[in-house]
């Protein structure tokens, strides 16, 4: 499909300002002032709601497909929680006006919203405080991993310098270490999916940080030695971490901070339902105990005495700011709602659900695909194509094979530890029907992978694009429709 | 209760069934009794229409009809209809970032066109498809410059952002970097101190245009002092100013990063927002954040995919160029299109109303006896004004008058407890700005 810049003509335009009602100014100085227009594109309102249009429906996304990507949490967005967040109350509420002088009476409902879901959040987890500011996981982590820098500080400790990651995490957490300054080490898995817990003692010592864990894993395991590992990294004054990717696992069922961890954060979007948006913006609020409560960004939300719920900036070990304000507020009003509505009971549900219905698809698939972990998996369950492979069909060519039959891949190629991995994650919003047509047509690409395996190499063929060439865009460079040189071109 | 579950009674039993356990605790026999719950005290569920009455009642206790001329780097601009009503599409937010390119095209070009459109906008050669924040992005610029450079001291003009200063100080108070300020003199940049300070330590200098005080300036000379010494220059910029204002490209500047909150974005009590980064095509395998890339699929068609993913964590892990991992995607699709409706002539209008309504709030503020407007350097759409008394108690009373009157300066500069910070964008009409000056005549009495 042609480009929006494609579809430009000099003269035309989208949008009308109208008249000035005041009087026109001097120019810019000459030194100071754009030489030539910027070459955004020429386009009628209507070529611009054609063009997005068009573009949108070239997309999988939940309202349209079923997207069992493992690891990712694909289930519905209720369109209440979007119409409440699109309210204007929320929408032109300027940050600012809130650190003005007595300006939190200006935002009040907004405050109470944040100081809810923090109350909402400790109780659900086990942790004593919440901070809302982190404006994705990824962002949580960061954040997380300078509480535990600063802890280790506070207590003039220098030693510390690694972290411990199992080999089933997250790129993200080796990542978000390694930016806060700290070296990995990788923990490989036994054999049922669980930390190898000698490799950990092995690898535990004076220098050791603390540990990065998610549970249930990446496996869909939930590690059954948890307290073992979190005495093993308290003995050496370690800071235990709950990477919350996958809490929507366990609500009602475990609490992070009642089994040793000291920090967590949360993926709202994973476990609050709140949408992807293709990639982003997230919300990832991070969650401490009592030993690193005094470090959280600043500023905290409070309420007084009087009802009033204000800014605290005063806090002397904060970490200080980590983001422009509050956190990702438009996407923590939809996470709000959603809790509101399910309540306690709803939450415990959501859960139960999650889980039954990825049992289910793993029961079913069980005889078709080597199974990487005999035994029930939470809320996601992972495969591997290796049977498959063999006969020269791998996981890729199953995604594309799904995509064919309209439904989104599930995760492949992760976790990492596992060659031609699937991982399958249903959520509890989709229906067995659902689930069964995918069942079917998994057990087809089987049929088809022993029947005629040279008919993957053409899928997806329905499609507007089939099997990019991702050689290619990494070698000739085009990441603008100018090319190098913007202002020069158009 | 919850209303988004699909599994009747009956569907249960025959999964649980197929499974081979009896009932769903079952399948949660893997958390042993120690590791349960202490508590799980939450409120009740609700109906959808409770939780609509409760929310819209809360968002009514915020204060959004203030005629807000308060700025400092996040504005109220219009945004054309049509922007939301495209990105409200389920096609756009409901999907997941594009790792499988065959169902994601649409995610995957309109993040190309808005790489595009900030190429336009900045005049640079790359830019990533989207950051966390304003904020966020400096510091990722910053590291980002570390890296190029091997060096580890950082010099920043104080007319960068106080919030986004803060910000950058979390992040590496515990790393190895040495930090320099240089302070503002006259409304900008002081020449003398940066000049003073680059040597062959520095990694990057940081700047901003226009400045937190509003003011403008060409910083090329600076860029040119700090490339002479082998430094990066980044410089955090106002997208809705490059309709006027010479580009950080024509300045020399290496990395460009800034907020983009005021393309099509609603102020939103401080997020979603939009951060950017563009820089020059030979340090793109340097750059943080995803990156959409043109190619060709297998049967030669133009199609568009994610590109040097070898830099990010999903692949580089501990030594990937940044732990992020979602960016803000669905924002960037809403610059774009907000870029592609008000389109090259649009965006030139629209920042000369800012312009020109900013200097006819000047105007009008400077007959206001006590009331002084800073002239010493020229602005854009946003000013200094040196008041009588303290500007927070001015504030706190303009706003019973119905005006969110500006940020009051004293907040982050100790010292300049009489300085209001004020924003006019293209929204403010004759009629709003002219009752803003009665009222703050009124309030200084």
């Amino acid at each position: 499909m042609e480009l929006i810049f494609e579809r430009s003509i000099a003269g035309r335009r989208g949008f009308d300002f109208g008249p000035s009602d005041v009087p026109t100014h001097a120019n810019i100085p000459p030194n100071y002032a754009r030489q030539e227009d910027a070459p955004l594109p020429e386009v009628s309102e209507l070529d611009v709601v054609r063009h997005y249009t068009r573009l949108s429906q070239k997309n999988f996304s939940i309202d349209t497909h079923f997207y069992p990507l493992g690891s990712c949490t694909m289930k519905y967005n209720p369109k209440f929680t979007e119409a409440l967040a699109r309210l204007a109350g929320f929408t032109d509420l300027h940050p600012l006006l809130a650190q003005l002088s007595g300006g939190e009476q200006w935002a009040q409902g907004a405050l109470q919203i944040l100081y809810e879901l923090e109350q909402w959040m400790c109780e659900m987890t086990g942790f004593s405080d919440f901070t809302m500011q982190p404006l994705a996981g990824a962002h949580g982590e960061l954040t997380g991993i300078m509480l535990m820098a600063a802890y280790h500080k506070s207590k003039g400790n220098s030693k510390k310098k690694y972290v411990i990651i199992p080999d089933s995490a997250h790129g993200t957490n080796p990542a978000s270490a390694a930016v806060a300054g700290y070296e990995t080490i990788s923990i490989p898995s036994n054999k049922d999916g669980g930390m190898d817990l000698e490799a950990l003692k092995a690898a535990v010592n004076e220098e050791t940080a603390g540990l990065m864990m998610t549970v249930p894993s990446t496996y869909g395991v939930f590690e059954g030695n948890i307290s073992e590992i979190a005495k093993i990294i308290h003995a050496v004054d370690g800071i235990m971490y709950y990477d919350g990717a996958n809490l929507n696992a366990v609500l009602g069922r475990c609490r992070p901070g009642d089994v040793g961890f000291d920090v967590m954060h949360i993926n709202t979007h994973k476990t609050f339902t709140t949408p992807h948006g293709g990639g982003g913006p997230g919300a990832g609020p991070v969650g401490v105990n009592q030993k690193l409560a005094k470090f959280l960004p600043v500023s905290r939300v409070v309420k007084r005495s009087d009802g009033m719920y204000v800014l605290d900036y005063d806090h002397k070990e904060s970490i200080g700011y980590i983001a422009s304000f509050y956190g990702n507020f438009g996407l923590l009003v939809r996470a709000y709602a959603y809790m509101l509505m399910l309540g306690k009971e709803g939450l415990i549900d959501t859960t139960s659900h999650a889980v039954l219905n990825a049992n289910y698809i793993m029961k079913k698939l069980e005889p078709y695909y080597k199974i990487c972990f005999d035994r029930i998996c939470m809320h996601e369950s992972v495969f591997s194509a290796s049977k498959q492979a063999e006969r020269g069909v791998h996981a890729i060519d199953i995604a594309k094979f799904l995509i064919d039959q309209q439904i989104h891949p599930p995760t492949v190629y992760f976790p990492i530890s596992v060659p031609e991995a699937i991982m399958i994650e249903p959520t509890e919003t989709e229906s067995k029907q659902t689930m069964d047509h995918f069942i079917a047509k998994m057990i087809e690409a089987d049929d088809l992978s022993k029947t005629s395996p040279a008919v993957f190499e053409g899928f997806p063929k329905t499609m507007p694009v089939s099997r990019p060439d991702e050689v290619k865009a990494a070698r000739d460079v085009k990441t603008s429709f100018f090319g190098a040189a913007p202002t020069h071109a158009a | 209760m919850n209303p988004y579950i699909t599994n009747t009674p009956q569907e249960v039993e025959q999964m649980l069934g197929d499974i081979g356990v009896k009932n769903i605790d079952a399948l949660f026999a893997d958390i042993k009794p120690e590791h349960r719950p202490r508590s799980f005290d939450l409120p009740k569920g609700l109906s959808e229409y409770e939780v609509m009455r409760r929310v819209t009642a809360l968002s009514l206790k915020n204060n959004v009809h203030a005629v807000p001329f308060i700025g400092g780097g996040y504005y109220d601009h219009y945004i054309p209809t049509a922007v939301p009503s495209l990105t409200s599409r389920g096609e756009f937010y409901t999907a997941y970032t594009p790792y499988q390119p065959e169902c994601a095209q649409g995610t995957l070009q309109a993040l190309f066109e808005f790489q595009s459109s900030m190429c336009a906008l900045t005049g640079m050669e790359v830019s990533n498809a989207s950051l966390y924040d304003g904020g966020t992005a400096l510091y990722e610029a910053m590291m980002m410059a570390i890296r190029i450079t091997g060096r580890h001291k950082v010099v920043m003009d104080g007319g960068v952002s106080p919030i986004y200063r803060k910000i950058l100080k979390t992040y590496t108070h515990h790393l190895s970097y040495q930090f320099k300020e240089t302070p503002v003199v006259h409304g900008q940049s002081s020449r003398e101190e940066i000049v003073r300070l680059l040597d062959k330590d520095t990694a990057v200098i940081i700047l901003q245009n226009p400045n937190f005080f509003g003011a403008i300036d060409d910083l090329t000379d600076i860029i040119a002092k700090a490339h002479s010494v082998g430094a990066l220059a980044i410089v955090s910029v106002y997208p809705i100013s490059l309709g006027l204002l010479k580009t950080p490209a024509d300045m020399g500047a290496d990395i460009v990063t800034g907020e983009g909150q005021s393309l099509g974005l609603p102020l939103n009590f401080g997020g979603p927002y939009l951060g950017f980064m563009c820089t020059g095509k030979k340090y793109i395998r340097k750059m943080p954040g995803r990156i959409v890339g043109e190619t060709v699929d297998s049967k030669g068609r133009r199609c568009f995919v994610n590109t040097l993913q070898a830099r990010e964590q999903h692949i580089r892990r501990e030594k990937a160029t940044s732990n992020i991992c979602t960016n803000v995607s669905l924002c960037a699709i809403q610059a774009a299109i907000f870029m592609a409706m008000i389109g090259k002539n649009g965006l030139k209008e629209m920042a000369r109303l800012n312009l020109d309504k900013a200097e006819y709030t000047k105007q009008v503020l400077s007959k206001i006896k006590g009331v002084v407007v800073k002239r010493s350097a020229p602005t854009f759409n946003e000013f200094t004004v040196h008041l009588p008394k303290d500007a927070s108690e001015v504030v706190a009373a303009m706003i019973s008058k119905g005006f969110a009157a500006g940020f009051p300066l004293g907040r982050y500069y100790p010292g300049m407890e009489r300085y209001l910070l004020v924003a006019v964008t293209e929204k403010r009409t004759k009629e709003e700005i002219d009752r803003y000056a009665k009222a703050l005549q009124e309030v200084l009495g």
